[in-house]
């Protein structure tokens, strides 16, 4: 069966390709979203004392590094059976928030919104942050790195660094918040909270307001109907920093709702010869692939999945785009894969609306901010929704807390059958028999993985082109058959065959 | 009008972080942008490999290459960009000295793999990820058997350390860039030649430590020195530039800027720094206070195990050498 491949794929940081199997007409037969790296954190991790592991687990994403540390200081907080103080606990969650707000204005803005706010059919090198700028106005960019700066200054006013915070130790935070800080922290909430809500206008704008786009977000090609999961507060609302993870089945219907330390009953993780990351999935329901019709042990998570798998909003403001999303998209659970983007600034006004909630919470300021240890119980799950997917670290230690072993999903991973499946399908539905590859049909099948906005990828979120991409078309010899390409400033050659053969 | 500059960025086993240092110097982008073309960035513009082998030998004045090198992919880049770039600079510290990714080399290849594969919520099966394949299936590239820094493969002209660097630093060495003003016959870039110690905000008070704590197990004091306290940090041993960030939010520094000044091994720095401040000239007293710390190995070597003296601790040393 002849291969073609996107290699690599664009907008992702890393390494990621699309190689699809093509029948004898020309149609995709099946598809692969290929992952090729791999540095082994779970085994150099054996050995490390405990508390050291918020600092050096970031170092799995230096674009999510607040994800990490969060997941991995609960994950030592229970190693030690430590229950932090409040001080800590707000302190906490108001740092999670704003990079989680944080981090979804710049996905909207730079990565997965050009292909709206532009239009996945402009020229590509119209596509991209300048793109936005042009089509939104200057004034809306310096907002947005506005956003994004402000975002950090929280990362380094409670975290103490911009890029791999180190404030979360075992047991609480290093230091006590104070009012000065607490101050600012107020300020920089409140202007999220406006921003938030002028990205719904914008949405609401520019891709509601669009019959075509609208059209696009519904069709089926970007459809897959999988089960949602969540990480929900007692109340069933999304909370990304703590909870109990809850699943609902394709129908909306509730089918687990567990603690995040009983994770083992509810997931295992595939190997594939053809990618080095694993396929998570439901283990009760077992593996079926990632074929549309048989997925059905295949979950989705972050942002569609916490407003698919949660009862509503945390926040006023939240609530009310949540009734304005389902009503639009014709009720729950929404199964269009194009809907996170929506779904992702819902989100973000959530996480913008705590930040200003915790600044303002008095306890914040309490000096009681850390709960000194004892011997270690010795096993330890810390769990957070991370912007694009619920992560995942469970730690074992000796008494002393050094660790003996670790285990880690992530949750770009959580989300890989589903970002396969998705791939596969639109590449199924937009490459059929006697389809002509052409550069806006390769854009539109990217599109099915940046809704995900996966974090091989993270890298890239803080500027964007939309680059170029080759695709090729091999015969079951290897014999060249069809190629294009597409160069930085989005010009479409078809290079000859002896410049492609290379 | 002069020849705009052309610039390169690449990431290999990195965590993202460093790019996100780059574009960290906010306005100054602009800046960036008017001197000098991005001529491949994968991240950002995501031109082929093709495109590179395609560009004269040379062609890119300045590349600011990040990430160790884990992978036989990693190492095929690194040589790939160094043909290609007038300076080639180690940018950040996994390039630099291995970073945290080189704290694989306490183990074999086989090993990391191994455990990657058989996690209790992973299913047990043969099946691994293949290097390669007789027909066209799709294959990933292989694993190399030690993590090397960028100078392990390649000659590089300049480093910039830092997990990530510092924006301010970083803003530095692209202003040297724009303005031809590279140093010559300088290695490190974008930091300072000291300790971290010296621009340390919590000031020493000459006391000597009887016993080392780890950090979760006290609450330390403000404005005193956290060795002083007894918690180990590493600042007399890494290289300044960064200003004193962890130390300043409570945390001791762990070394991410690489050893300090002319040290050659962060490690033994540290040895040494350590047997200076404990409170006993008796010998016994002093090994038995420093085996109270937790993880020697990776503490002193946190971020620089693949270029210290150790290198790792299973295979020889010959993968760091240029």
């Amino acid at each position: 069966m002849k291969r073609v491949s996107i290699d690599p794929i664009t907008r992702l940081e890393g390494h990621g390709r699309i190689d699809m199997f093509m029948t004898d007409d020309g149609a995709v037969d099946h598809a692969y979203l290929v992952i090729p790296e791999l540095r082994g954190f779970e085994k150099f991790l054996e050995g490390r004392p405990v508390e050291e592991l918020p600092l050096i687990t970031q170092r799995i994403c230096g674009v999510c590094p607040e994800a990490h540390h969060a997941a991995a200081a609960k994950a030592a907080d229970a190693v030690y059976g430590l229950e932090i103080p409040m001080a800590a606990e707000i302190s906490r969650r108001l740092q999670y928030n704003a990079f989680m707000s944080g981090d979804h204005a710049t996905h909207f803005y730079a990565l997965g919104g050009p292909d709206f706010i532009v239009g996945p059919d402009a020229p590509a090198a119209e596509r991209n942050l300048l793109g936005v700028v042009r089509t939104v106005g200057l004034d809306l960019a310096t907002k947005v790195i506005r956003m994004r700066k402000e975002a950090h200054e929280i990362a380094e006013l409670l975290g103490g660094r911009r890029i791999h915070p180190v404030s979360m130790v075992p047991g609480g935070i290093s230091q006590p918040v104070t009012r000065e800080t607490a101050t600012r922290l107020e300020e920089i909430g409140r202007y999220m909270v406006d921003f938030a809500m002028q990205s719904q206008q914008i949405f609401a704008d520019i891709v509601l307001g669009n019959q075509a786009y609208l059209d696009m977000v519904l069709s089926e090609s970007y459809v897959s109907r999988t089960n949602y999961l969540a990480l929900v507060n007692d109340k069933n609302q999304p909370d990304p920093y703590d909870g109990m993870v809850r699943i609902v089945s394709p129908e909306g219907v509730e089918i687990a709702k567990y603690h995040p330390s009983e994770y083992l009953e509810h997931f295992s993780e595939r190997v594939e010869p053809w990618s080095y990351l694993k396929l998570p999935y439901l283990k009760k329901l077992g593996w079926h692939g990632t074929d549309d019709a048989a997925a059905h042990a295949v979950i989705r998570s972050g942002p569609l999945g916490s407003l698919n798998a949660g009862d509503g909003m945390q926040t006023p403001l939240a609530q009310e785009q949540y009734e304005k999303f389902y009503a639009t998209l014709g009720g729950k659970p929404v199964h269009n894969t194009l809907a996170y983007h929506w779904a992702r600034l819902i989100e973000m006004l959530q996480a913008a609306e705590l930040v200003l909630q915790y600044a303002t919470d008095e306890r914040l300021l309490d000096p009681n901010c850390r709960t000194l240890p004892g011997k270690a119980v010795g096993e330890g799950v810390g769990c957070v929704e991370a912007p694009r997917g619920l992560l995942t670290h469970h730690y074992k230690t000796d008494e002393d807390g050094i660790v003996q072993s670790v285990n880690m999903i992530v949750g770009t991973t959580y989300n890989y059958p589903a970002i396969q499946m998705s791939v596969q399908k639109a590449a199924r539905g937009l490459i059929t028999a006697g389809t002509q590859l052409t550069e806006p049909l390769m854009n539109r099948i990217e599109m099915a993985f940046r809704a995900y906005d996966p974090c091989f990828g993270c890298a890239t979120h803080a500027l964007t082109g939309s680059g170029p991409l080759e695709v090729r078309a091999y015969g079951p010899d290897g014999a060249l058959l069809d190629a294009i390409r597409r160069d930085y400033e989005g010009n479409i050659t078809h290079p000859d065959e002896s410049e492609v053969r290379r | 009008m002069a020849e705009k500059l052309k610039i390169a960025a690449y990431s290999a086993a990195g965590c993202g972080g460093c790019e996100i240092a780059l574009l960290e110097i906010h306005e100054h982008i602009v800046e960036l942008a008017e001197a000098a073309d991005i001529v491949f960035w994968p991240a950002v513009a995501d031109l082929k490999y093709a495109d590179v082998e395609a560009m004269e030998d040379g062609y890119i004045d300045v590349c600011l290459f990040n990430g160790a090198i884990r992978t036989t992919e990693n190492e095929e880049i690194a040589h790939l960009l160094r043909r290609k770039s007038k300076a080639l600079v180690a940018f950040g510290a996994c390039a630099a000295f291995g970073g945290i990714p080189g704290l694989g080399n306490l183990f074999s290849a086989f090993e990391l793999q191994e455990r990657a594969y058989t996690t209790e919520s992973t299913d047990v099966t043969d099946t691994r990820p293949r290097t390669h394949a007789e027909d066209n299936s799709s294959t990933v590239p292989a694993f190399r058997e030690r993590v090397s820094a960028l100078s392990g493969v390649a000659s590089i002209d300049y480093l910039v350390p830092g997990c990530a660097p510092e924006s301010p630093q970083v803003w530095g060495v692209c202003q040297a860039i724009i303005a031809g003003e590279l140093p010559v016959g300088q290695l490190t870039v974008g930091a300072g030649d000291r300790s971290v110690c010296e621009d340390c905000s919590r000031p020493k008070r000459g006391t000597r430590v009887a016993k080392f704590v780890r950090p979760h197990q006290i609450m330390p004091e403000p404005d005193w020195c956290l060795l002083e306290q007894g918690i180990v940090c590493m600042g007399p041993a890494t290289r300044s530039g960064c200003g004193g960030r962890c130390p300043a939010a409570a945390m001791p520094c762990r070394g991410c800027y690489g050893p300090a000044g002319d040290a050659i091994d962060q490690g033994a720095k540290m040895a040494s720094a350590l047997g200076t401040i404990i409170d006993s000239e008796d010998e016994q007293v002093i090994i038995d206070t420093i085996a109270q710390v937790a993880d020697p190995t990776g503490t002193f070597y946190c971020f620089s195990l693949p270029t210290s003296l150790l290198g790792g601790v299973r295979t020889s040393r010959k993968e760091t050498s240029r």
